[in-house]
């Protein structure tokens, strides 16, 4: 069973949904037992970092992520979710996030050319600095649909990136961690492939 | 590199889908789900869903429908209509959708825009304004492009920015339902106006209108048309190689 983490930031109808589709068992759930017991884990979240980062604290989430994730299961971070992987964000202050990733989220403002549209919002083409399981069956080029503003400036563990007057961190992985910054249950076949391809890792992929 | 969007509008009535020229002259075209599936398989890049009816149960059968594209079609899905409460955010997010466009509402109470901007974030928060020109200036119009507001569209685009607002569809009533191309001298003084994307929206007629809102307004981030894509005049897969010729990014 995957566990979709509930700790009430963002709309999970969608990601659930698109693992129905898929055909995998997946709860949206706050439940520790429940998430100690589940296969994999996804960490979903919209809005922005601070209020998340409270939330996730707040509910004990936290520890129980960085437990997890330190026995090996697999946890994919979604959009904002994959941020708050990382040590801290400069999202409106500057919060700490759960450091299971090294690296800290940056506003884009500042960063990419000034004629550039902030929020990122639309399909971008993936580009892939080295292969990954996560995207074996996709290709160079495909496109998925991204809507931030901040992003993961620094991180070492990048394994797919997204030109935007920089190249724009796309998606991380470090062994059983990894994170989208892009939404995989609103991209399409593209995304869908992406998903299968976690609700199909294996611990020694 | 970031693609420009294709977004076709669905208006939904009764639960069926319904575009009317300028505003007025409803016609039943086809039905929400199907049409969304059929999108969404072919290149279509976005969905908006336009809640045009006034009743309760209209209501209601709207967010089945929404419910229903939300759990098998996996685009973003934007949904407007009849939002002026943060507890309609909440009913229609419920059912799937990502985006929420707010129009009437936000004229009438703009704080509409920051308080859901702050409870779901901007990138859920798109404002939508209907535009006429009106003895030589911008001008918003409420309530489906029939009321005159007297509010100047630039300033109101900006201060709607500055709530909270993601991204912008700006709908000239001038153009829209004309066919004969989008209204770039209205959406040019938008996109310079304001950071966030932009969505062009009323008076494409053909591919061609489409190459040429992308060649002049290069900073406009997508298209948006209805009766063209439901009634076949134009067809997205043909749509997107002509841009590819022409070196718009698609996807």
């Amino acid at each position: 069973m995957i566990a979709i983490l509930n700790y009430g930031v963002g709309n999970l109808f969608s990601l659930s949904s698109s693992l129905a589709f898929l055909g995998a068992e997946a709860k949206i759930t706050a439940d520790p037992a429940e998430i100690r017991g589940a296969d994999k884990l996804i960490l979903p979240g919209v809005g922005a970092f601070g209020d998340a980062a409270t939330k996730l604290r707040q509910s004990g989430l936290d520890e129980i992520l960085k437990e997890e994730a330190a026995r090996g299961k697999p946890i994919l971070g979604i959009c904002l979710g994959m941020q708050l992987l990382f040590e801290k964000s400069l999202e409106l202050g500057e919060y700490e996030g759960l450091g299971l990733l090294k690296g800290s989220v940056v506003p884009m403002e500042g960063v990419i050319p000034t004629h550039f549209k902030i929020p990122h919002i639309g399909w971008n083409a993936l580009h892939f600095p080295k292969a990954h399981p996560l995207f074996r069956t996709v290709s160079e080029g495909d496109c998925v649909y991204f809507v931030h503003s901040y992003y993961a400036a620094d991180s070492e563990d990048v394994i797919a990136t997204a030109e935007y007057g920089i190249d724009v961190t796309a998606a991380v992985a470090k062994g059983n961690v990894m994170g989208c910054q892009f939404h995989p249950e609103k991209s399409g076949t593209v995304g869908l492939s992406i998903l299968r391809a976690f609700c199909e890792w294996e611990e020694n992929a | 590199m970031i693609t420009k969007r294709i977004i076709p509008c669905l208006d939904v009535k009764n639960g069926r889908v319904v575009k009317g020229v300028n505003f007025e002259g409803l016609s039943d075209v086809s039905s929400p789900v199907e049409l969304a599936r059929y999108y969404s398989e072919n290149g279509a890049d976005e969905l908006v869903f336009y809640d045009i009816t006034a009743s309760f149960e209209g209501r209601a059968l709207f967010t089945d429908i929404l419910r229903e594209v939300a759990s098998t079609i996996f685009i973003p899905l934007t949904v407007g209509g009849g939002i002026n409460t943060v507890a309609d955010f909440d009913r229609v997010l419920q059912c799937g959708a990502d985006k929420v466009s707010v129009n009437s509402g936000a004229i009438l109470n703009p704080l509409l825009i920051r308080e859901a901007a702050q409870k779901y974030g901007s990138q859920c928060v798109v404002l939508s304004a209907d535009i006429k020109r009106v003895d030589g200036a911008f001008r918003v119009f409420a309530k489906g492009g029939r009321e005159n507001t007297g509010m100047e569209a630039i300033e109101w685009i900006r201060r709607g920015v500055e709530l909270g607002a993601g991204e912008i569809v700006v709908n000239s009533i001038d153009t829209d339902g004309v066919k004969r191309g989008f209204d770039l001298e209205m959406l040019q003084r938008v996109c310079e106006a304001v950071k966030v994307p932009v969505i062009a929206s009323g008076g494409a007629g053909s591919s061609g209108d489409f190459i040429r809102l992308f060649q002049q307004i290069p900073d406009i981030s997508a298209g948006l048309a209805a009766s063209i894509f439901h009634f076949g005049e134009v067809c997205i897969p043909d749509l997107k190689k002509e841009l590819q010729e022409n070196h718009i990014c698609v996807r």
